[in-house]
């Protein structure tokens, strides 16, 4: 049973390593706007298109 | 350019039906050249996408205009250093307020902006918050050529006095997520190790764990007693400095018992401690503090004349104009306002004509014509050509602005109104304390271990751990409820002061009085159906108030299509039709001979070619649901109306909301303050209702202050509680919901009680142990959040308050 000790240990570093993460991830500012983001995936990374074809895009 | 046919064209940029000013572009069509422009800027740097994300995205560029030179404050070095957030001899960082940014082609396009600039590195919009952060590269691009950009393309930032002054941006605590955070992490795994304790299987491990699982406890109860709870110590430590008790007191009791006792549990009798029940009272105390505080980012409660100030004036120095910040604006100087410019200061009118929409103000939309040589207060806006003033105070000092100098603006609000928990908790400390030291006593006597074991048991299990979640999930949950019916309160501890309202008073123009329920009257000639026609077609050519309210009368007609149509600012319309020449406006401009004699409203004349056919008088009407509200309110309350002005409709309103309510007519800002303040003096709990700037020291002095108005996140200002004018019917209805969420807290306070009578009894007797507590804790705590939640949401929802 003595390797419950050693279990406890790494249980203990990896959740303290998650709450570290939550820490960081906060302090970067993740949390601050929870919508933005969520637009911001659906668009389209163009490349850019040569200018006569630019007109045709009005076509929805 | 003339119509030719009948279909309502809209603009490929904005949306907006086309007048009869169409212009044309790649097949699209566009109101006005400033949307045109927009559109042609975006196509020549390939960012068309923009009008495929959402249609006609853009805001409408025909009321834009503005000179060229107005961002021109944007190069002195002292203003471009108090708005960069970031700086240094590369880029600069910047975050702007955009107001009008409401779709996803708003965000993908100020995401873009590196494509229109090349000294703009980048775009990030917070879409809720309506801000983007703008990082570029002083080298190429300066902080005025990014505004004007925006300009350009029809993002104009708001930038006002109050960006100036410190970034104070109030925001949900980030500390407090951070110590919740901690809690709940060792809450956790201190549930882990408490556990083996709890199961006589565990005895299967040996007894080396006991130990370690203990110490391991000490070492996580650490941060949780040091860190997690160091809010709780500083408000008790506060609150036993100015001689008071508040419920931090009993809390922070029963966390000192908890630690200390386990700390000596452990470390001398090697026996389980309870630090698993202090982990979990933090984690559920911490909780309901977050819960309670909910915000309203969009909306901005602390709003002062300074937020709605420009920070830039133009100054007419010998003949030439130049664009100076206001604070270096001196009395004296010559200043020029134009169309839809503010008045910054107090100052006399020297030259053109000016017409002054004060609706900011006293919230009346309707401009006020002034004549050379009178003085016009700050805060208004002129509608029309541009002016001259000559400044007569400093933009601080006015009238208006004079308002914030007051005493009642320096202090916080502080009222004597304490909050149930707190009256509650005086004596809930003192019988706690009481019962405690009675059975350390009656147990010394016999046993001292089991004496001293008694007095910490009843200290922890009197920790008013249910108690003090009664008010934060109450109130919380009425937040979100008065929220969802439109009355978003600044934070919960409002709920509380509007439960004890008892004396209300409104302020009338703009709050009382609603511009869509303008009464309207035509005297003269009556009017043939074809005149109803070309009067509505005239009228929806303009947006001035009077148009609207005419526009709004003739509902259900429909417009001819007049030939030629022309507003002249301030005067009036004039437009032709059948060749016949047809003026609506003012007296000047149609020459209209007779005064009407009536008094009290705006006229409105009609000519056609040269003769006189009468005149629309429009008076501001009542809000419909005014007469139920005040009867209602009336019915256990006292009713003031406060008004800026001339008593002459005194006999009216008095007939209309009836004769209990009192009114005092030619209130200036600052006797609003005085009128609440007295009442306040005679030991009224005052519930102000007011719109305008000039309502801003009564909505502070008063104990609820409510700012009504028609679109939400429109200017209003500083006030407790922001209210959709919409939902004016039901303000009986939010202080009756107030006073049953008070109700609700009285009743979980007595289901916490009965929590606490059964645990001190096993207590008092030293029969108290770690699992019991590590039980009887969070459930009564969860039974506490899951008693309030429902039962607030019930009746929020008996009373018809969570419908949209």
């Amino acid at each position: 049973m003595e390797i419950i000790f050693l279990l406890i240990g790494i249980s203990l570093v990896l959740a303290i390593g998650f709450l570290f993460l939550f820490f960081r991830a906060m302090k970067s500012g993740q949390y601050d706007d929870n919508y933005t983001p969520s637009v911001r995936i659906l668009f389209d990374q163009k490349t850019k298109s040569p200018k006569n074809k630019t007109t045709s895009t009005k076509s929805k | 350019m003339k119509l030719t046919d009948h279909k309502i064209t809209t603009c490929y940029h904005c949306g907006e039906a086309c007048g009869d000013g169409i212009l044309h572009l790649d097949d699209k069509d566009f109101c006005c050249t400033g949307c045109k422009l927009v559109f042609e800027v975006l196509q020549e740097n390939d960012l068309s996408s923009y009008y495929d994300i959402a249609p006609a995205p853009g805001a409408t560029q025909n009321t834009v205009k503005g000179q060229s030179n107005r961002f021109d404050y944007l190069d002195d070095a002292e203003v471009t250093r108090k708005l960069l957030d970031f700086t240094n001899d590369r880029e600069s960082h910047i975050t702007f307020n955009i107001p009008v940014i409401h779709c996803a082609s708003c965000i993908w396009l100020l995401e873009n902006l590196h494509k229109l600039h090349s000294g703009i590195i980048d775009g990030r919009v917070d879409f809720i918050k309506k801000k983007v952060k703008i990082k570029f590269l002083q080298e190429a691009v300066s902080l005025k050529e990014v505004v004007q950009l925006l300009a350009e393309i029809g993002y104009e930032p708001a930038i006002n006095l109050s960006d100036l002054e410190g970034q104070a941006s109030p925001k949900t605590d980030k500390r407090l997520i951070f110590k919740l955070a901690v809690a709940g992490f060792c809450f956790g795994n201190m549930m882990f190790f408490s556990l083996p304790e709890y199961f006589s299987e565990a005895e299967l491990l040996g007894s080396q764990f006991h130990g370690l699982f203990n110490y391991l406890n000490i070492f996580l109860a650490l941060p949780v007693f040091f860190y997690s709870a160091t809010d709780y110590y500083k408000s008790a430590w506060l609150a036993l400095k100015s001689k008071t008790v508040n419920m931090d007191v009993p809390i922070v009791l029963g966390i000192f018992a908890l630690f200390f006792y386990s700390l000596y549990l452990i470390i001398f009798l090697g026996e389980a401690g309870y630090m698993d029940t202090l982990g979990g009272l933090l984690f559920f105390l911490l909780i309901g503090k977050i819960y309670q505080q909910k915000t309203y980012d969009t909306l901005s409660f602390d709003r002062d004349y300074k937020s709605y100030f420009p920070m830039a004036v133009t100054r007419l120095v010998q003949d030439s104009e130049e664009v100076v910040p206001l604070a270096n604006l001196q009395v004296g100087d010559l200043i020029r306002v134009r169309n839809n410019e503010l008045i910054p200061s107090d100052s006399l009118l020297v030259q053109g004509d000016a017409h002054i929409d004060y609706s900011f103000v006293t919230g009346e939309e309707v401009p006020v014509a002034k004549h050379k040589g009178q003085l016009i207060y700050a805060g208004g806006r002129q509608k029309g050509g541009p002016i001259a003033l000559a400044v007569q105070k400093l933009p601080s000092q006015g009238y208006l602005t004079g308002l914030w100098n007051n005493e009642s603006f320096e202090k916080e609000k502080v009222h004597s109104l304490e909050s149930l928990a707190n009256q509650t908790s005086k004596w809930f400390t003192l019988i706690v304390l009481l019962i405690a030291f009675t059975s350390l006593a009656i147990w010394s006597f016999s046993d001292m271990s089991l004496a001293l074991k008694a007095f910490t048991s009843v200290l922890i299990i009197a920790c008013p751990c249910a108690l003090a979640m009664s008010t934060p999930f109450t109130l919380g949950n009425t937040l979100r409820a008065f929220g969802k019916s439109k009355l978003y309160l600044k934070n919960a501890a409002v709920i509380e002061k509007m439960a004890l309202v008892d004396t209300v008073i409104f302020d009338k123009t703009g709050t009382l009085t609603a511009p869509a329920n303008a009464s309207v009257e035509f005297e003269g000639e009556e009017l043939s159906a074809e005149a109803r026609q070309i009067i509505k077609a005239i009228v929806s050519h303009s947006t001035h108030p009077l148009s609207n309210r005419i526009n709004s009368w003739l509902k259900g007609e429909k417009g001819v299509i007049l030939e030629k149509v022309e507003e002249i600012p301030g005067s009036g319309l004039r437009a032709i039709y059948k060749k016949q020449e047809f003026l609506l406006g003012s007296r000047d401009f149609t020459r209209a001979d007779a005064d009407s004699g009536k008094e009290g409203g705006n006229h409105v004349y009609l000519a056609v070619e040269g003769q006189q056919f009468g005149y629309f008088f429009i008076q501001s009407g009542l809000r419909k649901e005014v007469q139920g509200v005040v009867s209602q309110l009336g019915q256990d309350k006292s009713i003031h109306l406060l008004s800026g002005d001339h008593h002459h409709e005194k006999e009216n309103l008095q007939k209309i909301l009836g004769e209990g309510v009192k009114m005092k007519f030619k209130q200036g800002p600052e006797d609003k303050l005085n009128y609440i303040k007295s009442l306040n003096r005679q030991g009224a709990t005052t519930l102000m209702l007011g719109d305008g700037l000039n309502d801003a020291g009564a909505l502070k002095e008063s104990h609820v202050g409510i700012a009504v108005t028609d679109r939400i996140t429109n200017f209003s200002p500083a006030s407790d509680a922001i209210m959709d004018a919409e939902v004016f019917g039901r303000i009986p209805a939010f202080l009756d919901f107030a006073k049953t969420s008070r109700k609700i807290i009285m009743a979980s306070f007595g289901l916490s009680f009965a929590y606490n009578v059964v645990g001190i009894t096993f207590a008092v007797q030293g029969l108290l142990s770690p699992v019991f507590c590590a039980v009887i804790m969070p459930a009564s705590s969860l039974s506490v959040i899951l008693f309030t939640t429902l039962t607030t949401n019930y009746m929020a929802y008996k009373k018809g308050l969570t419908k949209r």
